[in-house]
This record gives C-alpha cells, sequence and structure tokens, in this order.
C-alpha cells in the first residue's frame, strides 16, 4: 500500500515536471499534425468527403518528384561520405598530433558561423567569375557554370559536409576515448594487425556512436537547404531542386491541404528510414554480444 | 626509431594544420575583407553575378588600405542594420531562455523520474526532433494561424520553446547523474524540486551550455520561419536582412557579416570547453 502511494506521488511529480513541455509539445507539434493529417485527406472544396486526391496531386506533379528523387540521391551519397570522413578525420586527431585542441576547435567553428555571411564567401568561390574559375582558367581549362549545371550537386554536398564535419568528429572522438585501453593491448599481445585492430575493436566498439552520428548527420542534411536557398535562390538548377524547395514554394502559393499532404509523405519516409536504422543498430548490437 | 615516429606526428599535424586552414578560410575572408574600402571591394568583386565580364574575382588576404569605413556604415549611419538586429535578438533569446527552461524539467521527469508510458512519450519526441523542418513547419504554421499569431514574433518563438531537441539532449545528461545523489538527497528529507535545482541543474551544466550554443547557432541564422511567418519587413531578422543586403551594399556586407557573426562566435569561444564536453556526453549511451 505505502510503496503503491509512494509511485502514485512519484507519477504526479513526473507529470509536475513535464506538463509545460507537455502542453506546448502537443499545441505546435502533436494537435497541429493530427490536424495536417486529416486536411491531407480533405477536398480542396471544403466539402466534408475524405479524397486521396491531394495525395495524387501531389506524387504526380513533377516538381515533387524531382524534389523527391534530388532529395534522397544527396542524402544517399551525401551522409556515408560525411560520416567516412569524418571517421577518418577523428581517427587521424585521436593519435599523436600537435595542436589537437586548436585543430578541434578549427573544425566545428563552421557550425557556428552564420549562414548569410557564408554565402556571400560561397559567391566570391563558385561564381561564373569566381576564384575557382579563375584557378581553372589559370591551367588553361574552361570555366565551370558551378551553381547552374550538374556541378551544383557536388557544390552542395561540398558545403554539407564543411558545415558538419566538426561537430561528427568531437562525436567520434569521444567514443573513440571511450574504448578501453586494455582492449588495444589484448589485440597486440595475441598479434593482431593494424587492419584487424582496426576492424575488430575500433570500429565495433564505435558502433554505438556511428549509430547516433549517422542519425545527426541525416537530421542535418535537411538543414542544407538554407545554404541552398541563400546561394541559389527559390527556384535553383535542376540537379539541387530539393523536398525543401518544393515544400517552400507550396508554403507561397498557400495551397495548405497539398502541403498537407507532402507533408505526411515526407515524415512517413523519416519514419521508415529511422525504423531501417534502429532496426539495423539492434541487429549490430545482439551480434556484438 | 624514436625520429621517425615524431616525423609522422608531424606529418600528420601539418596534413590537419592545413585542413584546419580550409576549414577557417571563409571566415578569414570575411574578416580581412570588412576593413577594406569600398571602392577595393568593387574593384575586386564587382563582377560577381555578371556573365557579360570575363575578369575574375581578386581575392586578398591583405587589404590595401585598412579602413573602418564599412563598420562606421553598418554601425552607425545605417539604422536599419542595428533594428534588425535588435529583431534577431528579440526573437532568438525568448527562444533559447524558454527551451532552456522547459526543456530541463521535462528531462529530468525523463531521465530520473519514473512513470507509465515514459519510453514511449519520450520516443514521440525523438521522433518529432528528427522530422525536417519542413514538416513541423506545416504544423507550426497550422497552428499559428488558429490562434492568430501569424506575423507576429510568438509564431516564432513559441514553437522554438517547445522544440523537442533540448528535451532529447539534456535528457543524456539528466541521465547520467548517479541515482545515489537522488537516493542520498531524498534521505535528507529533500523535495524533488530542491533535488532539481542542487543537484540536477549544477550537474547538467555542460548539456545546458552545449544546448544553448546549439540553439544559438540554429536560430540566430533561422531564414524558413521569418520568410513563411512574418510578412512585415519590420519584424524581420537579420538574417533574412543580410540574405538580402549582399547585391545592393556589396561594400558593407562583409562588415555586417562580422558583426553578425560576433555574438555567435564570442558565446562559442566562451562556452567551448562545456559545448565539446555537452556534445561529447550526448553520444554516450546511458
Amino acid at each position: 500500500m505505502k510503496i503503491h502511494r509512494l509511485a502514485r506521488k512519484e507519477l504526479m511529480i513526473a507529470f509536475a515536471f513535464l506538463i509545460p513541455s507537455l502542453v506546448g509539445f502537443a499545441v505546435f507539434y502533436l494537435i497541429p499534425f493530427v490536424q495536417s493529417v486529416l486536411l491531407s485527406f480533405q477536398d480542396k472544396g471544403g466539402g466534408g468527403s475524405l479524397t486521396l486526391d491531394n495525395y495524387k496531386d501531389v506524387l504526380t506533379s513533377l516538381s515533387f518528384q524531382k524534389a523527391a528523387a534530388n532529395t534522397f540521391w544527396f542524402t544517399v551519397v551525401s551522409v556515408p561520405l560525411l560520416v567516412v570522413l569524418s571517421l577518418v578525420l577523428a581517427l587521424l586527431l585521436n593519435q599523436r598530433v600537435f595542436f589537437r585542441d586548436w585543430l578541434r576547435t578549427a573544425y566545428v567553428m563552421p557550425l557556428v558561423v552564420p549562414v548569410a555571411s557564408i554565402v556571400l564567401v560561397w559567391q566570391i568561390l563558385f561564381d561564373w567569375n569566381g576564384a575557382f574559375n579563375g584557378v581553372l582558367m589559370h591551367f588553361g581549362q574552361d570555366r565551370v557554370d558551378w551553381m547552374k549545371s550538374d556541378w551544383a550537386g557536388l557544390v552542395i554536398i561540398l558545403i554539407y559536409i564543411w558545415k558538419n564535419v566538426g561537430y561528427n568528429v568531437v562525436l567520434f572522438l569521444a567514443g573513440l576515448q571511450n574504448i578501453p585501453d586494455q582492449y588495444y593491448e589484448i589485440a597486440s599481445l595475441e598479434g593482431a594487425g593494424r587492419m584487424r585492430t582496426l576492424f575488430g575493436i575500433t570500429l565495433t566498439y564505435l558502433t554505438p556512436t556511428t549509430f547516433l552520428v549517422i542519425l545527426m548527420s541525416v537530421l542535418n542534411s535537411f538543414k542544407v537547404f538554407r545554404e541552398t536557398y541563400l546561394v541559389a535562390g527559390a527556384y535553383p538548377h535542376d540537379q539541387i531542386y530539393l523536398m525543401q524547395h518544393y515544400m517552400n514554394n507550396m508554403f507561397l502559393s498557400l495551397d495548405i491541404q497539398k502541403l498537407s499532404a507532402a507533408a505526411v509523405l515526407m515524415a512517413l519516409s523519416i519514419l521508415v528510414l529511422v525504423a531501417v536504422l534502429f532496426r539495423t543498430e539492434r541487429v549490430f548490437r545482439s551480434f556484438m554480444e | 626509431m624514436m625520429k621517425k615516429l615524431i616525423s609522422i606526428t608531424m606529418l600528420r599535424s601539418v596534413l590537419l594544420l592545413m585542413l584546419a586552414v580550409v576549414m577557417l578560410m571563409p571566415v578569414i575572408l570575411m574578416v580581412d575583407n570588412s576593413f577594406m574600402t569600398e571602392k577595393e571591394i568593387q574593384a575586386n568583386y564587382s563582377m560577381l553575378g555578371k556573365t557579360s565580364t570575363n575578369e575574375i574575382v581578386n581575392m586578398k588576404l591583405i587589404p590595401d588600405w585598412v579602413s573602418f569605413d564599412q563598420y562606421y556604415k553598418v554601425l552607425i549611419s545605417t539604422s536599419a542594420f542595428l533594428f534588425m538586429f535588435w529583431n534577431s535578438v528579440l526573437l532568438v533569446l525568448p527562444i533559447i531562455a524558454g527551451q532552456v527552461l522547459v526543456a530541463t524539467l521535462a528531462a529530468f521527469a525523463f531521465g530520473k523520474l519514473q512513470f507509465p508510458g515514459r519510453e514511449s512519450l519520450f520516443f514521440l519526441y525523438l521522433i518529432t526532433m528528427l522530422m525536417p523542418f519542413q514538416v513541423t513547419l506545416v504544423s507550426n504554421y497550422i497552428m499559428a494561424d488558429q490562434l492568430g499569431l501569424l506575423n507576429t514574433h510568438s509564431s516564432i518563438i513559441l514553437p522554438g520553446v517547445f522544440g523537442a531537441f533540448g528535451v532529447f539532449l539534456l535528457r543524456q545528461f539528466m541521465m547520467h547523474i548517479h541515482s545515489a545523489y537522488l537516493e542520498a538527497a531524498k534521505m535528507d528529507g529533500a523535495g524533488y524540486l530542491r533535488i532539481f535545482f542542487t543537484i540536477a541543474l549544477p550537474m547538467v551544466k555542460p548539456g545546458v551550455a552545449a544546448l544553448v550554443v546549439l540553439l544559438f547557432a540554429d536560430y540566430w541564422n533561422m531564414v524558413e520561419q521569418p520568410l513563411i511567418f512574418l510578412q512585415d519587413a519590420n519584424l524581420q531578422p537579420l538574417s533574412i536582412f543580410l540574405s538580402r543586403i549582399q547585391e545592393e551594399l556589396l561594400g558593407v556586407s562583409f562588415a555586417a557579416s562580422v558583426v553578425y557573426m560576433m555574438p555567435m562566435v564570442l558565446l562559442f569561444l566562451f562556452a567551448e570547453r562545456y559545448f565539446i564536453e555537452g556534445i561529447q556526453l550526448s553520444g554516450v549511451k546511458g
């Protein structure tokens, strides 16, 4: 009886701590999301009947298809690239190195440099008359219209990596420092080679960190829209027209039903992605144990 | 053997140092350009965005003439800049203060208290946090519309205060507090509110610091929300202003960028130790 009462008391206390967050979270995220799901099935004319027209409109729209495909490819290419690069950097930084703390600060710095300021520099580098074309011309090559050709995708990937590599390096470094030294000692006693140690110990015990890094990298890959938008505007080159451009442009036309349908589709694909990631992590973890 | 070891370390350090310079290049470029005169800027960069000329930009690391003209124009003779700077402050400070407050309370409950449905409720926060911005923006818009908040700062501040990221980050830190501390405090008869303020809050300080820096970086830079929620140009923050002045006012845009960047960089350097510690701890599974 006493235990029961104690548990109830703790429940009340937990509730008291949670309530400010819960109310706001419900009002600004949960409830409107449910509303947008309902809206996505609503007829534009305002009739009460449910319809799949909004979804049909969105899915068959060419700009949606283009945006979805571009975003998919951007994520598939840039996230693994970023994760591998930050892992390599973290492995290098984890060895004997001069000025380690300074280097780490330099790598994290881009995270705090305002986007709008950076765009200016980006133009200086990648403009038709920009610095990179200057270098190309110096070596007798033809100029490239970076933001208005198929190179645009590469430029955006570069911005994404430049911005996020530091955050991931810090995460990886923490993960690396959490691997007990004894593991490495045992491995060297048993005569394991460098590659074997890297894969058998370092990467294996880094799995939980890697999982988190991937999750954060996916999350941050959706923020690259800001840079893209500021560099290339609302209607950039075909190759970098992302889901976020599509959504933003729909916002401006204020077609809330279609917008909701697109949001629901986007949310669904994120859910699938997260589910796959969590499942993979579980498989890995049981494999490790 | 020893010599070889040192030279490998040297090589590695030089390589990493070169990369660091590349990473910092945009910042360096911006700062030294901010000390150029209007004339020099025009001479170096006026061909940007023009396909008609074949001239190439002139990247110089040292200005011909160190001048504070740009800073004078930005800070003293143009009132629009400071006005929008103030708008940014009005938007960002309430979001940070609010989210830190609301999220530490919730994170304490998620990390240290028992209640049914805890895990599933937290999962809901996690999923929301992982949603791309454009999805939650639709929700935020629908609610702001219903509450009549559109075209006010509150339409951006309120969803910001209740963002899920703070709850996620700080929960990781709360979970690291050893339960023995809480048990001991309970034995001494301390109530939960007292435990929260005297034990939990001081122990998650690095987490709060990391959250403040990350939120600042996010919201000081916001572009999408003001574009969509604020029609009134008088309400717009500096991030929007800055993205627009580039063409017309190339001459002052570098100084404007530096001034705009300053609060962010200072905060980062000031809180760096906590910030790095904060990111690191967020990755350790509790």
